[in-house]
């Protein structure tokens, strides 16, 4: 009687075409990415523990002044004892708030959004989803200059509800937390639509006539079978939403002012505004990286609980 | 004239030439793997694999002369037909002409000359499945390799497809090596059968061989249907053993290998050895008596199960033709009668 | 009961109301983009009045004061979108492979982790470790610095329709032409490239138009003087929304329209040939 030796994992066992040259052919990305990213995020790390130069850049003698600077204000010289600054963490708090903000929005219109459309029949779902994916790739720049065009004071919004005779003074949205949040919502609401819409796609509605079949009503349907089994895909959209509406840059700077500041802008004042102060900058982003991955990571633990380390 | 050998670490098959040998098992039995390590695609670790006599292990599939027709046939979908079939023709450098007429000879000879310009999507499944055959002759391998080539096709295809399947080869006399889990395909093709199971093999010979002298209850339980009855053996000599199934039934078993009194083993009768009648007539063991327990109407013939006095189960099969099973009814008792030399003792 | 009345009162897929906020969610999405593209055919001067429909923003684009800047901004993106889809691509398709069909290593879920990283790090904070980077190589920032950050974070957004369309494609083909005595780089060229192809093209597509719309990295690694289309608008409407850009937005909008039907339609062509 004869042996053959059979390996149980049948990809670890072929050969394949590609199989042997498969590092080769990663290794361009590597180097790419690698040098060009992973490592500039290395050298911002170390930045973010060095000196200032008043007009940009830093000088090499290491310090913990640019995270102090977050929290302690020591005077204009950095001599006087420390008190509790709370521009900076007002700032990084109103971020994480508006970004919340934008992520329950967002899901409010957009989890509705996309189990209307995964439910249509396929032609016109192909339509429905093509509509929600072109503000997807349209110019964030131009899709937040357009949102301010038309809220200003005197835009069209204004003018017609003025002409309709709601209102007898225009409202005044522009520069105020308000603009700030409707932008956000309307930048990052695509990226909630399609997750939740994939995962509603693949949800079996035998599962809802079951549970209509064991006397549940719609909305408990809803609730308890078809919201928990496409959790991963609401989960994936807030997520979506919520981590770059907290490093939002274009959303605060043209529709809010100087009350509206958020982290996008911070960082980019310390490099391309007045304060210049690189590690300060640096410093700033190296937060928000830490509060993004924090997120992912909470992410990514939920997705090897949901599909049990499979991903 | 063994001429091509076949030869791994543990498995060792030798393959004649112009011979259509199969590899037949369940899924998951080490048959796919087989087939892909002589066409190149799983890497051997250790053993060789010589063809007419030349180790081909080392090489890469690209450079075996050995084609594949594979299980969904992987016709190239952005290709026609006739590019599909002339591409490994072009691959081996001959020149265009060359290869578009060879080609052309193959899709005649599947009968399928006149779809050369269409694309693979536009074809039934059979025809797929004859293109795929006549891409993988086109280049005169020396051996061709079949996975599974007639399982996505529907009943009626598949058994013409056989037919044809072994009439290419006779008129071609190349030797084929077809993997398969469907036992009939096995059966009306082959020459020599392997049988597989978790990566071994359990037994090789013609389809013959293997049904009516299986080597182990495996195949036994594989090839066709059986009864498998424990047994202890009562006594024995050379040819036979006396073997007692429950409690009092006394049967007289062929073996593969000696055995010992009150050895406990495993008995296998084919239920269509089997004969089923009102009164005794036998003479050797008077009287195996039953009861009818259920029957299942098969068309050519009719399954019965009895259970026997001392409680064993055994399954029955009468031809339509000949007998009327249905003549019994539920409950009543029935005597069987084994037909000389068809209770085999096998090993576990 | 009437039968519509009976639908939907059985129809489990049901949710009143569901229509009502995608009807909602379409205007929200829509209105500011229809409104700059009617307003930017607006005759008149002041941006708030409606003047008559003209043409004569779209003409001061091409020939009137800042068309010279317009168009070398406009090269600017286009040359840059096309050179760093390119890359980002050719990077993209060789690491799929890689990824889809190379052997198993330790690290290569790690690998998998380094190629989706410029969509995990914020763009901020990608805009400001290139500008670092940049800076303390002593690299002078310009239009190649702007390039390489584009290659860099393109390359995932070509990397994904290429590597689901990769997945979809079963490795019997690449194996059937290395059977039938093709070579590893005939096998991809002629067999694995042809069947990519939707996904290396929507890959590229995608790509291009992530280039062409970036603004927040370009606008921190660009040196003085170099523009392209998002910073020379965001420089623009830093002062007020001047009519100009909007017929300016309302180009850039058809563009990117274009395109994504243009890859909407390659990935449904895909669809059939699959």
């Amino acid at each position: 009687m004869s042996k053959l030796v059979e390996k149980n994992n049948k990809a670890e066992s072929s050969r394949g075409v590609f199989g042997e040259i498969g590092v080769w052919l990663l290794s361009p990305s590597w180097i790419v990415i690698g040098v060009f990213l992973l490592l500039p995020v290395i050298m911002m790390l170390v930045y973010s523990f060095l000196t200032k130069e008043f007009r940009g850049g830093v000088i090499w003698e290491p310090t913990l002044a640019a995270y102090d600077q977050f929290i302690f204000d020591r005077g204009l010289f950095g001599d006087e004892p420390p008190v509790i600054e709370w521009t900076y963490i007002t700032i990084f708090a109103r971020s994480i708030w508006q970004a919340a903000l934008a992520t329950v929005f967002c899901l409010l219109i957009g989890f509705p959004t996309a189990y209307y459309i995964a439910t249509r029949p396929t032609r016109s779902r192909g339509v429905w989803l093509f509509l929600i994916t072109i503000p997807y790739w349209v110019n964030l720049l131009i899709r937040t200059v357009s949102m301010k065009f038309l809220i200003r004071d005197t835009g069209p919004f204004n003018q017609f509800l003025l002409s309709t005779g709601l209102i007898d003074t225009p409202i005044h949205m522009v520069n105020t937390n308000f603009a700030v949040q409707l932008g956000l919502f309307y930048s990052y609401l695509p990226f909630m639509v399609l997750p939740i819409y994939a995962a509603v796609e693949r949800y079996n509605f035998t599962l809802s006539e079951a549970a209509w079949d064991l006397y549940a009503d719609r909305w408990t349907t809803l609730r308890k079978i078809l919201m928990p089994v496409v959790k991963p895909g609401i989960i994936a959209g807030c997520i979506l939403v919520f981590v770059p509406s907290l490093g939002a840059f274009l959303a605060p700077d043209l529709l809010g002012g100087a009350k509206t500041f958020m982290i996008g802008s911070l960082i980019e004042e310390q490099f391309k505004g007045n304060a210049g102060n690189w590690p300060f900058g640096a410093a700033a982003s190296m937060i928000l990286l830490t509060l993004v991955l924090i997120v992912l990571m909470i992410y990514a633990r939920q997705q090897t609980r949901t599909y049990g380390g499979a991903h | 004239m063994p001429n091509g050998v076949l030869a791994l670490k543990e498995v060792s098959i030798n393959v004649e030439n112009n011979e259509f040998f199969t590899l037949l098992g369940p899924s998951g039995c080490g048959k796919t793997t087989l087939l892909r390590m002589i066409a190149g695609f799983e890497t051997i670790t250790e053993g060789t694999i010589k063809l007419f006599g030349e180790n081909i292990e080392r090489l890469p599939a690209n450079r075996r002369p050995v084609n594949t027709v594979f299980q969904q046939y992987a016709l190239f979908p952005h290709m026609n037909v006739l590019q599909n079939v002339a591409f490994g023709l072009n691959m081996l450098g001959k020149s265009d002409i060359e290869a578009k007429s060879t080609a052309q000879r193959m899709l005649d000879m599947v009968q399928l000359g006149q779809y050369a310009d269409r694309k693979p999507s536009q074809l039934s499944g059979g025809q797929q499945q004859r293109v795929a055959l006549a891409r993988a002759l086109a280049p005169s391998p020396k051996l061709l390799l079949l996975d599974e080539p007639l399982s996505a096709l529907d009943l009626k295809l598949r058994q013409a497809m056989r037919v044809e399947l072994k009439q290419i080869q006779e008129e071609l006399g190349i030797t084929f090596i077809f993997v398969t889990h469907d036992q009939e395909e096995a059966l009306t093709m082959s020459d020599r059968i392997a049988v597989m199971s978790n990566g071994e093999i359990q037994q090789i010979g013609t389809g013959k061989e293997i049904y009516e002298s299986p080597g182990n209850v495996f195949v036994a339980d594989f090839i066709g249907e059986t009864n498998l009855l424990n047994a202890r053996v009562q006594s024995s000599n050379e040819e036979e053993a006396i073997c007692l199934i429950g409690k009092d039934t006394a049967l007289t078993c062929s073996f593969t290998e000696p055995v010992s009194n009150d050895d406990s083993v495993t008995v296998s009768i084919r239920p269509e050895r089997i004969a089923l009648s009102k009164v005794s007539t036998s003479k050797k063991h008077a009287g195996i008596k039953g009861t009818v327990k259920r029957f299942a109407y098969l068309g050519t013939d009719t399954q019965c199960m009895l259970e026997l006095e001392d409680g064993t189960d055994i399954n029955v099969r009468v031809q339509n033709a000949h007998h009327n099973a249905t003549d019994f009814t539920i409950g009543e008792s029935a005597y069987i009668e084994i037909d000389p030399g068809a209770a085999r003792i096998l090993l576990n | 009961m009437s039968n519509s009345l009976a639908k939907k009162v059985t129809d489990v897929r049901r949710y009143p109301g569901f229509f009502s906020l995608t009807i909602l969610c379409m205007v929200l999405l829509y209105t500011p983009l229809i409104i700059v593209t009617i307003y930017s055919f607006n005759d008149s001067r002041s941006i708030t009045a409606w003047g008559g429909f003209s043409l004569r923003w779209y003409n001061d684009i091409f020939f009137g004061l800042e068309a010279a800047k317009f168009k070398t901004a406009a090269w600017n993106s286009i040359s840059i979108a096309i050179m760093a889809g390119t890359s980002a691509t050719i990077i993209a398709t060789s690491a799929a492979i890689g990824m889809i069909r190379g052997n198993p290593f330790s690290g290569k879920s790690l690998s998998f982790g380094l190629i989706n990283l410029p969509l995990m790090v914020p763009e901020i904070v990608t805009a400001v470790a290139t500008l670092i980077f940049f800076s303390a190589i002593g690299f002078t920032r310009g239009y190649l610095s702007i390039l390489i950050a584009h290659v860099v974070f393109c390359i995932p957004f070509a990397y994904l329709p290429i590597a689901a369309r990769l997945e979809g494609i079963e490795r019997r083909y690449e194996e059937a032409a290395i059977d039938l005595y093709a070579s590893r780089w005939q096998a991809f060229t002629k067999v694995l490239m042809p069947l990519m192809a939707p996904g290396i093209l929507s890959g590229f597509l995608l790509a291009f138009i992530i280039s062409l719309d970036d603004f927040i990295i370009t606008n921190f690694v660009k040196g003085a003087g170099v523009e392209t289309l998002p910073t020379a608008i965001f420089g623009s409407v830093r002062q007020g929304i001047k009519p100009n850009i909007m017929a300016l937005s309302t180009l850039m909008l058809m563009v990117s329209i274009f395109f994504v039907s243009l890859s909407y339609y390659i990935n449904r062509m895909g669809e059939r040939t699959k």
